[in-house]
């Protein structure tokens, strides 16, 4: 090309100098060798803080080096990018860890036998035993909450936004936002205060109507904000059809909201199964298998795993159960999520 | 079975507004009648009082007379569910029901009101399929979810399911302007089909439409923003287009309005 052409070509009022697309993990890289040197001289030895120095190293480099190549609005751009990242990392590390350390140290004791045998003959600080009982408990405690729960919720979400005009829907609608914000230890004391009043031990189902009690707003909240998504031509269309309304709800409103609802009550279910406080003054626990819900103290896996740790008197035994019983709760409800999801994809209108 | 519409006094609000004031016309049977006018004059709210859906609207209330063939819409002790199942309607947006296939869209109407029989269905279907000329596009994917066709034929699926339950009257609210011109002359063509057997009322911002497919035509208009519309005039389609009564009308329809 001779240098004639060169000179007659106009610079593009388009194309900006661009920092190359390697460059933000050579900045990244640079930050951390940076923060590793500054962190050594200065004698800092957690790592915590000399992550937080490469992070603002980064944020700072990342400003500097593309204000400079590309401009302050890019610089910007690439700034709000970064803060982007360094919050996602932020959320994940925990995350991420917590996951890390419970599979580490649940898969120990965590085998057929563990998941089939009880505490009934092992004391807590001896190896063996199992949370046979627990996973029952559990089971038959947040079965029977949803049972009461679900319905509850989804009808009283349908009567809200089918139905409900003035003070009685404004009404309900405050109450679910209180319930909301309940603490899980007041519904326990709620129904404890009940059980007292009547005279009563302990028992199962006791447990679930406190669950219930705190699922029941979860499930409301989510149900009603599937339903508002349907659309309203929907339901005209089928009014305009001469289909009653209550048959338009059920045939039509809700098979097109079912896989959001369905998530949300999956959601609700996965919440209530990680409770402590209410199972803790209502079921009570128990080493031994009891199926019955209805009569005498059960076990259940949160409360298995307060009550491991709590009791353990230092024994590395009871530590171990400890961590494989919330290493099968976090499975527990990770399977209810893929459940979820797949119902919801699977429902999902076309 | 088509049914003739005497409309008397007719005022409709919403809450305290008052949307449309003191409408009394006839629509007849087998013929199609267009409603034109400026938007925000209550054609649509008009022609949703035709089958109480008005009131499906929170505030919407409605004062005045609709007789179907003698009987009172509004009377005492109507059913607003089977006012529809006579009166059927047809809106601006496609609307198919997202979680049904074709087939059992057309079958809504009879499936959720639960009065068929199961062997007469599959004809049924056919036939407001043929009825609204989507039969041949649609047959051998009748399985296929509603929501996969095109607008046009969404549009038509939608017609197909207001005349599987074999209405008196069908309702249409803009049913082309979310449609391009073909889809357009399909849909006018069908309606010009259908009048045999239906009282056909149709809204339309298109003049053009309103001239082609319309035997009769209603203006109506509105005094200014807030203010109620009203019916300026009904009349034979030919003579609302080619020489109006009322100055308004031909101000309107040749483009000179406001």
């Amino acid at each position: 090309m001779s240098t004639a052409a060169v000179a007659h070509k106009r610079p593009s009022t388009l194309r900006g100098a661009r920092l190359p697309s390697w460059s933000p993990w050579a900045i990244a890289a640079g930050s951390i060798a940076a923060a590793i040197g500054i962190g050594a001289a200065a004698g800092l030895h957690s790592r915590v803080q000399w992550g937080v120095i490469a992070a603002i190293l980064f944020v700072l480099a990342t400003y500097g080096i593309a204000a400079r190549v590309e401009g302050r609005r890019q610089a910007k751009d690439r700034v709000a990018t970064s803060l982007v990242w360094v919050a996602f990392l932020l959320a994940v590390v925990p995350l991420v860890s917590l996951i890390w350390v419970t599979v580490q140290r649940g898969v120990k004791v965590l085998d057929v036998y563990f998941l089939t045998h009880s505490m009934g003959v092992v004391a807590d600080s001896q190896p063996g035993g199992g949370i046979y009982h627990a996973i029952l408990g559990s089971l038959e405690q947040v079965g029977l909450a949803t049972l009461i729960g679900a319905p509850i919720g989804v009808l009283t979400a349908i009567y809200l936004v089918e139905y409900g005009r003035g003070r009685l829907a404004k009404a309900v609608t405050f109450f679910v936002d209180v319930m909301t914000g309940i603490p899980s230890i007041v519904a326990g004391l709620f129904i404890l205060s009940l059980m007292l009043m009547l005279d009563m031990q302990p028992f199962g189902f006791a447990g679930s109507l406190a669950l219930a009690i705190l699922m029941m707003p979860v499930v409301v909240r989510s149900t009603e904000e599937m339903l508002k998504l349907v659309p309203n031509e929907l339901r005209e269309a089928s009014l305009a059809l001469g289909v009653p309304k209550w048959r338009t709800i059920l045939k039509v409103v809700l098979p097109t909201s079912i896989g959001g609802i369905t998530t949300g009550i999956m959601l609700a279910i996965a919440r209530i199964a990680g409770e402590t406080a209410p199972v803790l003054l209502l079921v009570f626990g128990n080493q031994f298998i009891n199926a019955n819900p209805f009569e005498g103290a059960q076990a259940s896996l949160p409360l298995y795993i307060y009550q491991q740790y709590s009791n353990s008197a230092g024994a590395n035994a009871a530590y171990d159960r400890a961590w494989a019983a919330s290493l099968t709760l976090i499975a527990f409800v990770m399977i209810l999520n893929l459940v979820a999801r797949g119902i919801a994809r699977w429902k999902a209108p076309r | 079975m088509a049914k003739r519409i005497d409309v008397s006094g007719l005022t409709a609000y919403y809450g305290s507004h008052k949307a449309i004031e003191d409408i009394s016309m006839t629509v007849e049977p087998r013929s199609v009648t267009a409603f034109i006018g400026p938007s925000g004059c209550g054609k649509s709210t008009f022609l949703r009082t035709l089958n109480r859906m008005h009131e499906v609207t929170p505030g919407g209330r409605v004062e005045g007379k609709v007789l179907l063939d003698d009987e009172d819409l509004y009377g005492a002790g109507i059913d607003p569910v089977s006012v529809r199942r006579e009166v059927g309607m047809v809106f601006q947006r496609p609307n198919p029901f997202p979680t049904m296939s074709i087939f059992d869209n057309v079958a809504a109407g009879l499936r959720l009101n639960g009065n068929y029989r199961k062997a007469e269905l599959n004809d049924i279907v056919e036939k407001s399929l043929r009825g609204a000329n989507l039969w041949n596009e649609v047959k051998d994917r009748l399985n296929k979810p509603g929501s996969g066709l095109s607008g046009g034929q969404q549009q038509r699926l939608c017609i197909a399911r207001a005349i599987a339950v074999e209405p008196k009257v069908l309702l249409m609210d803009e049913p082309c302007s979310a449609l391009d011109p073909i889809s357009t002359l399909a849909i006018e063509d069908l309606i010009g089909e259908l009048k045999e057997r239906f009282t056909i009322v149709i809204v339309t911002h298109n003049m053009q439409q309103a001239a082609r497919v319309s035997d009769r035509t209603a203006f109506f208009n509105l005094a200014g923003v807030g203010q109620p519309g009203k019916l300026i005039e009904i009349d034979e389609t030919e003579r609302i287009f080619s020489n109006p009564s009322v100055q308004a009308t031909e101000d309107y329809i040749s483009g000179r309005f406001g």
